[in-house]
């Protein structure tokens, strides 16, 4: 079997495959429905229902969305320099942690002022994080995937190490958990009554802002030269080092962001079940809205969605909820193997 | 000293044995899949995927070495699903795996829960037993930690030497690694690139799995959800700092789960009642990241690692 590349691919390739990648992974789930002893067509319809069938629904959704806007950005970004920042999560708790350091009544400043700093502090925090694998990467040649990764677990123990010692709440009846954030440190709702907090609107922004930083800026152009082929790219006088650097510091403080919104927005303070996997999720994110991040949005809002669906889904008809996971990874492989497809024709011997 | 006390006490080298073992059969499958030239980030989920079928099929009524296949074989065909798109579709080796990984942890969650809903502490199965090795285990300090052990573990040491002696002393072996070095000097001999790669990452799929089992069929006797918690990931830093070489490597999971064995000692002592138990938790991370630091200059990575073969593309 050998593959040869498209120049032009065709209408039907393009929008067929892709759509076909989608039927097999309805198709999947039906079957996943029909194990657990369910209807597949209502358990389909008690999952749309969940994630879109109220305002509620929609707006639980768009919840839940937020972080992983952020951390699918965060992938996007690396990922387009095939920087394989597999750490979004540790990142995401940096700066969860930096915002209750600084939110819980450590800085005096009116509202307007100190979410900014909050915001930029922990953005530093979790770019931080990623500068040290990235430094390896390029100064010693480690490989990110392994480092990011063991981060991740190093990470949860360390936050886990400061809500039972430093951090803990005094008040909080010996949970694990962080004191609540002052009244200024918090994300203030979009519309008054409703749950949609403003961690939305900066995820919105943020994404247009990456994507006029990838189309609009020189460092832009040299991440995707970078990606494409680095020894090019040096070839062509672009210090490929400094712009692994610069994208590391950028996807590790979007990553951080989205600890920053669940704290400041959400949950008010910081517990170690703050992220369910919005890190790893990001992954599927990014790849699904194909590294833009303009698509970035919309898979977000898709993901939360299969995730917020299948919740409401697993209340009413008893299908697990790990029915979300395996649909969102079924869907990841399927499309990456669509999108191969639809720039390559097989030839089988 | 504390130190010297636990280092001459036979039960702790047992358990440095025991912490290796699961590690053992992961590593080499790692390593046999980057040797043909495909880093396989499926692992964590695979391992997660064996250690669930494994211990479901012996929980079903079926004896201890029907789990081991069970398992081996579900570990292979997550391999494959991995290989089908990395080596004939040339797919992110990176995407992919991580899919794999989210895929095989996802499948073994929602298996669980279908199989097991009421549930609410994880039912336990009879593991594999000791068996000890006449006079030998009656050595000093070391003869338990070697001759009285599970039978999975006498499987892992038995698997380095077969990994070994396939990989540098067969013409099998020969052709696995040049997949992995040079594909297309592979392809001048008639060979097939794509048909090698894929049976390495079965196989070393098969073994990752095989490891996993011997958390829920040896190590414990249930099965949890984050019970193989970074295992995978740490098999991966273990291939490199193995040089890729089967010896090697094994040396460096032995030496990791000294270290592992230590901390979970340290923690008993006064010194342990002092430092918070997370910063003991994270020491076996901690020596990973450290391990690929100390290797990365000397390390020889297979030239062909993570590049796609396309037959007739040069």
């Amino acid at each position: 079997m050998r593959l040869e590349p498209i120049a032009n691919p065709s209408r039907l390739r393009l929008i067929g495959l892709p759509a076909l990648a989608l039927a097999l992974t309805v198709l999947i789930a039906s079957l996943l429905a029909l194990l657990a002893g369910a209807n597949p067509f209502a358990t389909l319809g008690l999952i749309l229902k969940g994630a879109a069938g109220s305002k509620f629904a929609l707006l639980e959704t768009l919840n839940r969305a937020t972080p992983l806007i952020f951390t699918g950005l965060a992938i996007a970004v690396a990922f387009r320099a095939k920087l394989w920042n597999i750490g979004a999560e540790a990142q995401l708790y940096a700066g969860a942690v930096v915002t209750v350091l600084l939110g819980t009544g450590a800085l005096p400043l009116p509202a307007p002022l100190l979410l900014p700093v909050i915001a930029l502090a922990a953005m530093l925090a979790g770019a931080l994080l990623l500068l040290g694998p990235v430094l390896l990467k390029t100064r010693l040649g480690v490989d990110e995937v392994v480092t990011t990764l063991l981060f991740n677990f190093i990470m949860l123990y360390f936050v886990s190490m400061l809500l039972e010692g430093p951090m803990k709440d005094p008040m909080g009846m010996g949970w694990p958990k962080s004191a609540a954030l002052v009244k200024e440190a918090r994300l203030p709702r979009i519309v008054e009554g409703l749950r949609l907090h403003w961690g939305f609107g900066l995820a919105l922004l943020s994404a247009l802002a990456v994507w006029v930083m990838q189309t609009r800026t020189t460092l832009g152009y040299e991440i995707r030269a970078v990606g494409q082929n680095p020894e090019a790219a040096r070839f062509a006088g672009i210090p490929v080092g400094r712009v692994l650097i610069k994208t590391a510091l950028l996807s590790g403080g979007l990553a951080a962001l989205a600890g920053f919104s669940e704290v400041a927005g959400l949950r008010g303070n910081l517990t170690l079940d703050l992220s369910p996997g919005f890190g790893y999720t990001g992954i599927i994110v990014a790849m699904l809205a194909l590294l833009n991040p303009l698509g970035v949005v919309v898979a977000g809002i898709f993901v939360a969605g299969v995730f917020v669906g299948a919740d409401s889904m697993s209340r009413a008809a008893g299908v697990p909820t790990y029915i979300a996971d395996i649909l969102l990874a079924t869907s990841l492989l399927t499309m990456v193997l669509a999108i191969r497809l639809t720039r390559s024709k097989v030839h089988w011997r | 000293l504390d130190l010297f006390d636990i280092l001459l006490t036979a039960s702790f080298w047992v358990a440095v044995v025991r912490i290796a073992s699961p590690l053992i059969f992961a590593t080499m499958g790692e390593l046999i899949c980057e040797r043909a030239g495909v880093l396989n980030l499926g692992i964590e989920g695979i391992m997660v995927i064996g250690a669930f079928t494994g211990w479901m099929t012996v929980y079903q009524g079926h004896d201890l070495w029907t789990g081991v296949l069970v398992a081996m074989l579900a570990g292979m065909g997550f391999g494959l699903v991995h290989a089908v798109l990395t080596v004939p579709f040339g797919l992110s080796q990176h995407v992919v795996g991580l899919g794999i990984t989210l895929l095989a942890t996802a499948a073994s969650s929602f298996a669980y829960r279908i199989a097991l809903p009421e549930v609410t502490s994880p039912p336990k199965i009879i593991p594999f037993q000791v068996w000890e090795i006449p006079a030998l285990s009656k050595l000093p300090l070391i003869g338990p930690a070697l001759f009285a052990q599970t039978p999975l573990t006498y499987l892992a040491f038995g698997t380095v030497i077969a990994v070994s002696i396939i990989l540098f002393r067969t013409p099998l072996g020969l052709a696995l690694r040049a997949a992995g070095e040079n594909p297309s000097a592979v392809e001048a001999q008639g060979l097939s690139v794509t048909a090698l790669r894929i049976g390495a990452v079965m196989i070393g799929s098969g073994l990752m799995a095989i490891g996993g089992a011997f958390l829920t069929m040896s190590a414990f006797s249930s099965f949890f959800f984050e019970m193989v918690n970074g295992r995978g990931w740490i098999c991966i830093a273990l291939v490199v700092f193995g040089g890729w070489k089967p010896g090697k490597a094994v040396l460096g999971t032995l030496l990791f789960a000294a270290f592992d064995a230590l901390q979970i000692r340290l923690q008993q002592t006064p010194l342990g009642a002092a430092v918070p138990y997370q910063l003991f938790l994270m020491v076996p991370y901690v020596l990973s990241i450290l391990a690929l630091v100390l290797m990365s200059r000397r390390a020889e990575v297979p030239a062909a690692l993570m590049v796609p073969y396309n037959k007739g593309e040069r």
